[in-house]
Parts: C-alpha cells; sequence; structure tokens
C-alpha cells in the first residue's frame, strides 16, 4: 500500500505536464500505432500473397542462380519478422527502398505522383462542394420540387454510373468532338519542361513562376478528370447535405425562428446550415481522403500519372516496396485528414474543446 | 439561394469552355507516339529486357552489327563493326572496328569500348546475360575472351566452334549495345560498372539519346548530334504512356499524337475510313500458344494432346476476337525468322478429335484446368478452348490470376494446361528452339525454369541434342533445313500447341512514312521516320 502511494505521489514530484501535451503525446502515439498497424498488415500480405517477389525483379527468364542472388539480396532467406523489422528500420531512417518497377527510389517515385493526385483531388473536391452544398442545401429548401427531384437524379447518376465509361465519354465529347479541353496527361507536348517544379503541382507551379500560359494548359488537361472527380464527390456532398438540412429544417428552434418573424435566407444559413457544419466538414473530409488515396480508373483514361495507378500497378507487379510506401502515404493522408477534422470540429462547436 | 447554385453551375461551364485548347498538329519535326511504356526498368542494356525498353535502347545504342529497319529481312548488317573474319577452327571471331562513329558526349567509339561494354555484360549478370554467357563468357574469363587488342580490333573467343549467323543475331540484341565507357565508368559507384547511372541516363552512339525520362509517364529523346549516319527527319521524339486504347484513338484523330501503339480491334475497326488516319499491319515474334504439364497422366498421352490440338478453333478465333490482332501459326519459330516454317497441321476437326481422345487411355477425357493470365485476348482464347476441349467431353476450368501468379505455377510445373505468350530474346532461331525444343535434364533438381521444355516435363533427350547440333551448323542453308525439321517433329509430338503470331496493328498519321515497329527480329526504329 505503501509503495502504491509512493507511485501515485511520485507522479507529482514533477512539475504537471499540461492537458495540451499529454493529449498531443496520446495523438502522436495512436497516429504511430495505426501506421506500423497498416504497415505490418500490408507488408504479411505482401508477402504471403502467392506471388514470388524475385521473378517481379529478374523476370521469368532468368537463371536459377540469378534467382538465388535475388532472393538473397532481398532478404527472403530472413524469416518473416525479421524482415519486418528491417524494413520498419530502414523506413525510420527515410529509406523506403527502391521500386523494382521504376528502378527508382520509392520516395522519388512518390514526390512525383502524388502532387499530380494532390492536384487533381484538391480541384475534384472544389468542385464538389462548391456545386453539392448549395445543392444539397436548396434540395432541402425545395423538398418535393423539381429542383430537389433534379439533385437527388444527380446523385443517383453519380453512385451509379461507373466512372470508367463516364470518363470515356467525357473525353469524347469534351475533347474529341468539343475540343474544348485538352487531352490526356497533365500537360501538352509544348509546355512541358518550361516550369521549374516547387510543388511539383503544375497548377501551382505555373502560377507561382508566372507562366500562366503554362497554367491555362494545364488548366485545360486537369479540369475534365477533376469535373468527372468533382460530380461523383458533388453526388455523395448534396446527397448528405440534403439529409442533413432535412433534419435541422424539421426541427422546433427553426420553426421557432420563423415564428420569430426571421427571414428565410437567415433561417436556412443562419441557424440550419449552420447546425450541420460539423457533419458537412466529415463529409467533406472523406471525400477528400477517398480522392487523395487516388482514382485508379479516372488515372488510367486520362493518362494521369498519380498515387493510385501507382500503387495498382506496383501491386499487380508484386512491387511491395511501392506499395508499402504508397500505403504510408495513404494512411498518413487519412489520419492527417482525421485530425484536421477534429481540430475544425473545436473551431465550429466551442463544445468539443 | 437558387441564384448561388445557378451561378456556380454557370460559372464553372464558362470555365470549361475558357480552356478550350489550341487544336495543332504535332510539328513536322517531332514525333509524338502513345504506347505503354510501363514496363520500362532501366535503360542499361546490359540489363533491359523489356519491350518498351528495347525500343528505347535500338535508338540509343549502336552495336557492332545491326538490322536495317528498311531492310529488316536482310539480316544483321555491319555498324560498329565494318567486316569481321572468324577463325579456322571456329572458334575466334575478329571484328574490325568502323571509323567515324561517336557517342553523344563526343568520344568516338572504339574497340574499347566494344570491349567494356560486352565485359560488363556479362559481369553484371543481368537477366538478358543468358544471351552473351551461352558462348562460354563469364565473370571470371572475359578478360581473355573479350579482348580488344587495339582500338580498331575486337576479338571474340568462344567455347565452341557456334555457328556465325548465331553469334552475330546474338549481338543485335539489346544486351550487343555499346556504351561510352568514359561517360559511364566517371559514373560508377560502389564498383557497379555505371549500372545505376545508366538505368535512368544514356551514353550511345545512336541516333538519338535521352532527355527525359518519367516512369510510366513519358520518355523524351533529341538527337544526338554526333550522330555518324544521316540526320534523322525526326528531331525529336517523345513517347507517352497511355494505357488506353479508346484514348490513343481519340489522341490520333485529334492530331495529338502520330502514333498510337496499342489499339483494340474494335478501336482499329473504329479508325477505318478516318480522314487523315492509316492502320499499318506488321508481323512481330510473339506466339501464343498452350502447353500440357507431362506430370498429368492423362495429359501425357499423346493422343489426349492430339486431340486437344485438333479441338483447338485457331480459324474462328483469328476470324473473330483476334482479328487483326493474331495470325494462325503451328510452329516454335516466328515467320520472317531463319527456319520458319509456314506449314499448319492442325485445323479445328471435332469429329478427328473424338477419334484421337477415343484412341486415347483416356476416352473420356477428364478434368483440365487451364491457367491464364488476366489479359483480355488471353481470356479470350481461354473461353474458347473452354468451349470446343469441353464438346470432347473435358470438364474444363479456367484458373485465371495476375501475370505473376500464373507464371509461378508453371515454373513450379504445378499447372494442367498453361496458357501464354512467348516472344523472341534475341533474333535467331535457337532462342525458341532453346526453349521449345531442349531440355537436357527434365529432374526437378534441375530447376531448368527458364526452359519452356522443362516447365512441362517434357523429356526430350534427343531432341535437345538435335537443337544443340542447329547452333553449331556453319552452312546457313543447313541450319535452315535443321530448324524446318526440327519445328515438324516438334509439331506432332511436343505438348505444345502453339496456335498464333502476334500482328502488331499501328495507326499513325496518313503523312508518317518509314515506321517500322521492328518485325519479329528487332525494335522499333525512329530515325527513319518521316511525315
Amino acid at each position: 500500500m505503501a509503495d502504491q502511494n509512493a507511485n501515485q505521489t511520485g507522479g507529482r514530484l514533477g512539475p504537471p505536464v499540461p492537458l495540451w501535451a499529454r493529449k498531443s503525446l496520446a495523438t502522436v502515439a495512436t497516429v504511430a500505432a495505426t501506421l506500423l498497424g497498416l504497415l505490418f498488415v500490408t507488408f504479411m500480405i505482401g508477402r504471403v500473397m502467392p506471388i514470388d517477389p524475385v521473378l517481379a525483379v529478374i523476370g521469368e527468364r532468368a537463371t536459377q542462380e540469378q534467382y538465388d542472388a535475388t532472393f538473397r539480396e532481398l532478404g527472403l532467406d530472413q524469416p518473416l519478422l525479421v524482415q519486418f523489422g528491417i524494413y520498419v528500420g530502414d523506413v525510420l531512417q527515410g529509406e523506403f527502398g527502391k521500386s523494382i518497377r521504376t528502378g527508382q527510389e520509392v520516395t522519388t517515385d512518390i514526390a512525383r505522383v502524388f502532387p499530380a493526385t494532390l492536384e487533381l483531388a484538391t480541384l475534384g473536391t472544389l468542385i464538389g462542394v462548391i456545386l453539392g452544398v448549395p445543392l444539397g442545401v436548396l434540395a432541402a429548401v425545395r423538398r418535393g420540387s423539381w429542383i430537389d427531384q433534379v439533385a437527388r437524379f444527380v446523385g443517383l447518376i453519380g453512385y451509379s454510373m461507373p466512372i470508367f465509361w463516364l470518363g470515356l465519354v467525357g473525353l469524347l465529347i469534351f475533347y474529341g468532338i468539343l475540343g474544348w479541353v485538352a487531352g490526356p496527361g497533365r500537360l501538352g507536348i509544348f509546355y512541358q519542361g518550361i516550369v521549374e517544379p516547387i510543388t511539383g503541382m503544375i497548377l501551382v507551379d505555373a502560377a507561382l513562376r508566372g507562366e500562366w500560359t503554362v497554367f491555362r494548359n494545364a488548366f485545360s488537361h486537369i479540369i475534365l478528370p477533376a469535373a468527372l472527380l468533382g460530380y461523383y464527390s458533388l453526388a455523395y456532398i448534396s446527397r448528405m447535405t440534403r439529409s442533413f438540412m432535412l433534419e435541422q429544417l424539421n426541427s422546433e428552434y427553426v420553426t421557432t425562428a420563423r415564428v420569430k418573424g426571421l427571414s428565410e435566407r437567415h433561417v436556412i444559413w443562419g441557424h440550419a446550415f449552420r447546425n450541420i457544419r460539423i457533419q458537412l466538414v466529415t463529409v467533406i473530409a472523406l471525400a477528400y481522403a477517398n480522392l487523395l488515396e487516388g482514382s485508379v480508373l479516372t488515372e488510367i483514361i486520362f493518362a494521369w500519372p498519380g498515387l493510385g495507378s501507382y500503387i495498382t500497378t506496383s501491386l499487380l507487379a508484386n512491387d511491395m516496396n511501392s506499395v508499402l510506401g504508397g500505403t504510408i502515404v495513404i494512411g498518413t493522408i487519412f489520419v492527417g485528414i482525421n485530425i484536421f477534422s477534429d481540430l475544425l470540429y473545436r473551431f465550429f462547436d466551442p463544445r468539443a474543446k | 439561394m437558387k441564384n448561388c447554385f445557378v451561378a456556380a453551375a454557370v460559372a464553372a461551364t464558362m470555365i470549361m469552355g475558357a480552356t478550350a485548347p489550341v487544336q495543332a498538329d504535332t510539328p513536322p519535326n517531332m514525333l509524338v507516339i502513345a504506347n505503354r511504356i510501363d514496363d520500362i526498368k532501366t535503360f542499361d542494356p546490359a540489363e533491359s529486357f523489356e519491350f518498351a525498353g528495347a525500343d528505347v535502347s535500338r535508338n540509343v545504342y549502336e552495336k557492332l552489327v545491326n538490322f536495317d529497319p528498311l531492310d529488316l529481312e536482310a539480316g544483321y548488317q555491319p555498324q560498329l563493326a565494318e567486316s569481321w573474319e572468324i577463325s579456322e577452327d571456329g572458334m575466334t571471331i575478329t571484328f574490325t572496328m568502323a571509323e567515324g562513329h561517336t557517342f553523344a558526349s563526343g568520344n568516338p567509339v572504339t574497340a574499347k569500348d566494344a570491349e567494356f561494354s560486352l565485359r560488363r555484360a556479362v559481369q553484371l549478370n543481368k537477366t538478358p546475360s543468358f544471351i552473351l554467357t551461352q558462348f562460354g563468357f563469364t565473370p571470371e574469363n572475359v578478360e581473355e575472351t573479350i579482348v580488344a587488342t587495339d582500338d580498331k580490333t575486337l576479338v571474340l573467343t568462344l567455347d565452341k566452334p557456334y555457328a556465325l549467323s548465331f553469334v552475330l543475331n546474338c549481338l543485335t540484341a539489346t544486351i550487343g549495345g555499346i556504351v561510352d565507357m568514359e561517360t559511364v565508368m566517371a559514373n560508377e559507384v560502389d564498383g557497379d560498372m555505371g549500372n545505376a547511372w545508366l538505368r535512368t541516363n544514356t551514353a550511345g552512339s545512336g541516333p538519338y539519346k535521352v532527355v527525359d525520362w518519367k516512369p510510366s509517364e513519358s520518355v523524351l529523346m533529341d538527337l544526338n548530334p554526333n550522330y555518324h549516319g544521316d540526320e534523322p527527319a525526326m528531331q525529336r521524339v517523345i513517347v507517352q504512356h497511355i494505357q488506353e486504347s479508346a484514348t490513343q484513338r481519340l489522341q490520333l484523330e485529334r492530331g495529338d499524337i502520330d502514333v498510337a501503339r496499342n489499339l483494340s480491334p474494335e478501336d482499329v475497326a473504329g479508325l477505318e475510313g478516318v480522314e487523315g488516319v492509316k492502320i499499318v499491319d506488321e508481323l512481330r515474334g510473339r506466339l501464343m500458344y498452350f502447353a500440357a504439364n507431362q506430370k498429368k497422366e492423362m495429359l501425357a498421352d499423346p493422343k489426349v494432346i492430339e486431340a486437344l490440338k485438333l479441338a483447338t478453333d485457331y480459324e474462328g478465333m483469328s476470324g473473330s476476337f483476334l482479328k487483326g490482332q493474331y495470325t494462325v501459326h503451328q510452329a516454335f519459330l516466328p515467320r520472317t525468322f531463319l527456319g520458319a516454317l509456314d506449314e499448319t497441321p492442325f485445323t479445328f476437326d471435332m469429329e478427328a478429335a473424338k477419334a484421337a481422345l477415343a484412341e486415347s487411355d483416356h476416352p473420356d477425357c477428364g478434368p483440365i484446368k487451364i491457367s491464364v493470365r488476366d489479359a483480355q485476348e488471353r481470356l479470350d482464347i481461354a473461353q474458347s478452348l473452354q468451349n470446343t476441349w469441353g464438346q470432347l467431353g473435358c470438364e474444363i476450368e479456367l484458373i485465371v490470376g495476375t501475370g505473376a501468379q500464373t507464371l509461378d505455377r508453371y515454373r513450379a510445373r504445378e499447372h494442367d494446361i498453361y496458357l501464354g505468350a512467348w516472344g523472341p530474346d534475341y533474333p535467331d532461331p535457337n532462342t525458341n528452339a532453346g526453349t521449345f525444343a531442349f531440355n537436357p535434364d527434365n529432374s526437378d533438381e534441375a530447376g531448368a525454369t527458364g526452359l519452356l521444355a522443362w516447365r512441362n516435363a517434357w523429356d526430350i533427350p534427343e531432341m535437345s541434342e538435335e537443337t544443340l547440333a542447329a547452333v553449331v551448323e556453319n552452312d546457313t542453308d543447313a541450319r535452315r533445313e535443321m530448324y524446318i525439321e526440327l519445328q515438324r517433329e516438334h509439331q506432332q509430338v511436343s505438348p505444345f500447341g502453339i496456335m498464333f503470331q502476334q500482328i502488331e496493328q499501328n495507326g499513325m498519321g496518313a503523312s508518317v512514312e518509314n515506321f517500322v515497329a521492328g518485325g519479329a527480329t528487332t525494335a522499333v526504329s525512329y530515325w527513319v521516320i518521316t511525315k
């Protein structure tokens, strides 16, 4: 008992740890555990898949001698847990290994493909939010009207139409027939190499360098895939916004506000919409995270060299260093967006503090 | 509220309209190609072994001997070597280097560069090294067997008197590319002989040099200012990675690219009659075949194999879903190779197939699993086999997997039937004879996973001897006859059902001339293209 007391009081001997520091430490520990767990599961799946990683490196024509040498070089002669330990040790030193598919460092590859995805996903989410939120609010306010029907129809199409088909049709109409937008890829052949990369996002880099002709060309390349992804975000966001708004508009406080003679605009935006912001943040964050994860089919159709197609192609080629590197990025994105959402909760809702 | 939404929608539409790009064809001195290039891992000729990598290598590196793209049938021609002599015992080949060839760096090409390039290819021991080591070169003996006696003379000493054509054909492969020793060694790291640097850079004397490569995105090549030959019309070549056939077609129709290299049959058909676009067919070296594992009792019965070969609808497939992409071919050497056999002894004949099966020890057939990778054309073929072999009474199950999964089973000799493709590694008949008809040790312990005959547990000591005899026959006509006979025998007795040879259909602008994808023997040549 005395010992227990000593332990209990021992914690009080030093200066008290501030609440923010304890919370930050807890967050860091949670993030680290999440990423480690994610890495462990992905690593083990990669190792137990019925695919020989050595063949992915040396090809099917290699001799047994070359096979054995590569087997040892990849460390596959070690126990699985040792292999995982070595990998984590390397990762902690910033070494993600080399991609067997591209022959380059995984960090170099990801530094190349992630900005492309970030640029596309951000623009897609912006389109989805700018159009989806007003559409959802309007549909809720005019419930049962033709606008509501249109919003629901748009949502339904967004959910049910295969993105591959929609992408090809979009390309055919806006690029092939109308010529309103540029074709696949991030930049036209005449504009490549003009802008020295800063962030890797061509729109941002071109703007920062003041290269507006490059900016315009890059925008004409990105707008169609971004609009396509934005449409899918729009379908999700508008549907959820409508649902959240309907719940608020049926609340007694809204009736009270109206009875008190507040303008309809004030009731909708000042009261009802204000109360759905937290839920909307979650919805938008999830939509954004999904796009950041990479939209493989969109990337394939539009020859967009993004993270989704990078990870998928690597997985099919059993290029596990690339898959693991990509997994860490995606895991970090989800964790980061969750933390950001939490911070926004506190901003929008003082009770969350 | 409503106005806000309408305004946002109108603004979005206006933005879309405002992005309208200026329509322009590609410049007359620039070639823009859409291709699937995500298989490029390296540009190092000692290591590169992928199709898209070979396309780059052929345009960047010269070799001792090489193919003239406008006359592929002429076979190897002098390039960096102006002449060669073979010793009386047939074991020493002496090359005399041609004058005037210069690397992109400005360094002259000498026999020392050739010695360095061939030696490092053997010493690095990467996957394609077998193309050279099959002549007895080893990392330990290259200093005696690959020797530049002076700047103009290179001497190769072989371990056996191989057919000269065999050796020279092998030197036209990617691994025969001659690199700039001084530049490469200046970039050596930890004794890698410049391997890491050459993965992403080039140091050749060919018409072009790579100036930018973004993996799975694009390769940009500019003229080598020191190129020895006539200046190519295309001063810049850009190859863009475009995965989708439909996307390539749209780009071609819009004039944004000059050549589309991966068009599906549907898109080829869709381009027929489109103004300003043409389709050029070219026979390539890839074969599509099925192979039966001889470890499986039923499939080791020759009559069962005969029945399966007769119950394959070759014409039906090549005339429908493979139309324009594959032509019927039933021998292990692709057409245009030395000794290629045109005969197609098997046609779809269900009655004959049933009769052959009835004569076998398994008249009721039985369960057969076909291992096939998840590629559309292969799945289509597998389904056709499932249908027609099913008519024989066999219970056909398709085991679909990724390329790696399917290959793993094949190399482990765990399949029943493997449905796959095979492309030549180098432009000599031994490239296919040495794998379809060569298996000197059929034991599991031999682990000869590189040999297709071994993968199918096909024990052929006598045929292996015949194959070996053909590589040392120095009379080219006699050698041709040996391969023809070998294939005739192979067609009848082997567990391989070779079905088709690939036709590559490239879509291109009507003004593009001299686009040669490389036929069955080599890769694409950009330097002769005009438009």
